[in-house]
């Protein structure tokens, strides 16, 4: 069984339609890129998965629960950590406060010592500016904070939106370096990119999302020398 | 620096000390006679205003959503307490008992009501939310102002319309009369209780800040998005805050019934909800000291520049709202406030030149 199956997901916002029936697996250990252009609606299937939206018809499984009915909240507890779009970091709080806020669902103090070092030895920047207001930190710095932030919930899968956004390209490569390491440690990763050259090169498998529908999927190597899928989305 | 505190920790007890100093210099003036009447007669105001204010300045700075009911709990907590001061005056006589039970009635019942009326509102945001509160705030008041109430041998009497219409009978006693409101309440209210009230308020609200809990808070102010998607109940968090503004809120308006003989609800207007807001704005929004200061200050100004002499008097409110502007602009630019602060901190290094042993903030 899939770790994560997403089946037949239509979500709207108000009455108009951004999922129009999307269905998708995640298997343990796997990286899966979901890719594709502005407004396909991959903000939204995560959105959805964390619980932030709700659906109006489909199923997620989660392990075999259902968590199109579980409250935000509850879902980050499963073990579903989600890296939001655009860095959203808690900018007036510190460094060290954005972390300590990834573990707010855990009570085990010595466990979260042990990650919040994990954290800074993956991310030795953020344990040098850890008192260092969170506004104040450079985009690339404030990206690695945001991942530092949900790896404190010590998640099974970690949902990562768009992470490579308005980065230099020398943060995107470390960014990608990390997300390698990140599932080397085991984890399992959903990953949206708009990127889609670099995220076909690091995932397993990949689907292709438009305008709410899911058009192509493949593994990544295949995908990534799909015709279509080069004109479209690698600019070949 | 032979151990670090915290600086928050840092903060919080410099606050405690500009308080406790300015407590004993109050008390020294008083009872030197060097008060004038008016000055004594605003003490209790002050620490009213004090942490109402502060209290708001929780959700209005701390979680960054805009009130505009706390006149609307300062009245809950006012009446209830009130009510329940005038039905025990005769049973319990020591006012030091009964004053805290009071103040505490008075808390809980805006809490309820802030949670109850939170549970609906806070789904709102922004201008949304601060329309409705601004309504509940003048439905409370006109509610209150509309009520009577009075008991008798046969229990509590309610009535929207007049006094005759509570039937009591002739032992009866009349708690609330419609827009008269409430009268005969004991004056429970001294400045050394405000002030331990205060105290109490400010410590409770830098604890809370700066817990897990203030936290929490904090990063939904920041990004409620990113709260939600590290697994924290947004909607747990505002209740928990909102309640908390409205316990303070209520606990302030008990501290001012007890301080008149007489209340009316139309004291409770939405100018009162405004008057509390622009001394959180002015302090500093999330600056729990700055509120505290600002209260003080511009209750105290429109006061003495009544006394002042005739020709002020009349330019009172012109003169109040121009040292509004001045003061808004100086704390919202950051030029001015730079110069300020580098000009401070070259008098602090001429006065500490050869003293930089002495231990800082007291």
């Amino acid at each position: 069984m899939a770790m994560l199956e997403i089946k037949d997901l239509h979500v709207y916002y108000g009455i108009i339609q951004a999922l129009k029936g999307i269905s998708f697996e995640v298997n343990e250990g796997e990286v899966i890129a979901l890719i594709g252009a502005n407004g396909a609606g991959k903000t939204t299937t995560l959105h959805t998965l964390t619980g932030i939206l709700p659906a109006k018809t489909g199923s997620i499984l989660y392990n075999g629960v259902e968590l199109t009915k579980t409250p935000a909240h509850k879902i980050v507890k499963m073990g579903i950590a989600h890296v939001p779009e655009g860095r959203r970091i808690f900018q007036q709080l510190t460094v060290l406060d954005n972390l300590k806020l990834g573990a707010f669902t855990r009570k085990d103090k010595e466990g979260i010592a042990a990650d919040l070092e994990m954290v800074y030895k993956r991310f030795p920047r953020l344990e040098e500016r850890k008192t260092q207001i969170a506004g104040t930190l450079s985009g690339g710095e404030q990206q690695m904070l945001a991942m530092g932030r949900a790896l404190m919930s010590k998640p099974k899968i970690i949902v990562m939106d768009e992470p490579s956004m308005g980065l230099s390209p020398i943060f995107v490569s470390e960014i990608f370096d990390i997300i390698e390491s990140i599932r080397k440690d085991g984890l399992t990763v959903l990953l949206v990119e708009q990127n889609a050259k670099k995220a076909l090169a690091i995932a397993d498998r990949a689907y292709v999302l438009e305008t709410g529908r899911i058009t192509l999927s493949g593994k990544a190597s295949d995908l990534i020398n799909d015709e279509k899928v080069k004109k479209a989305y690698l600019g070949d | 620096m032979k151990h670090r505190i915290k600086p928050a920790t840092r903060k919080s007890f410099i606050t405690y000390a500009i308080m406790i100093a300015a407590f004993i210099f109050v008390e020294i003036l008083v009872s030197t006679g060097n008060a004038s009447n008016m000055f004594q007669g605003l003490l209790v105001p002050f620490c009213v205003y004090s942490i109402s204010a502060a209290a708001l300045n929780l959700t209005v700075g701390i979680l960054g959503e805009l009130s505009l009911g706390q006149a609307g709990f300062m009245c809950i907590g006012a009446y209830s307490s009130a009510i329940f001061s005038v039905c025990t005056k005769d049973t319990i006589t020591q006012a030091w008992i009964r004053f805290p039970i009071a103040m505490l009635i008075g808390g809980i019942f805006a809490a309820l009501f802030g949670v109850l009326i939170g549970i609906p509102v806070l789904r709102l945001r922004g201008d949304y939310l601060a329309i409705v509160t601004l309504a509940f705030g003048e439905i409370i008041k006109n509610v209150f102002a509309a009520l009577y109430v009075g008991y008798d041998s046969n229990g509590l009497h309610f009535s929207l319309t007049s006094q005759g219409d509570l039937n009591l009978a002739p032992d009866g006693k009349m708690l609330i009369n419609g827009a008269l409101g409430i009268s005969g309440t004991p004056k429970d209210s001294t400045f050394v209780i405000g002030f331990i009230v205060l105290m109490i308020s400010l410590v409770i609200l830098y604890n809370f800040t700066n817990s897990r809990t203030g936290r929490a808070v904090m990063s939904v102010r920041d990004n409620r998005i990113a709260a939600e998607s590290i697994g924290l109940n947004i909607t747990k968090y505002k209740l928990i805050t909102f309640g908390l503004t409205a316990f303070l809120g209520g606990v302030a308006g008990a501290l001012f019934s007890h301080n008149l003989s007489a209340l009316q609800a139309s004291k409770f207007d939405y100018n009162l909800s405004i008057l509390i807001l622009v001394f959180v704005v002015l302090g500093g929004i999330g600056n729990i000291r700055g509120s505290v200061i600002a209260a003080i200050v511009l209750t105290y100004i429109p006061e003495a520049l009544r006394k002042a002499g005739s020709n002020l008097t009349n330019y009172r409110m012109l003169i109040y709202s121009i040292i509004l502007i001045i003061m808004m602009i100086f704390t919202s630019n950051a030029k001015i406030r730079g110069f300020f602060t580098a000009s401070f901190m070259r008098l602090k290094g001429i006065v500490f030149k050869n003293k930089s042993a002495v231990k800082e903030g007291e």
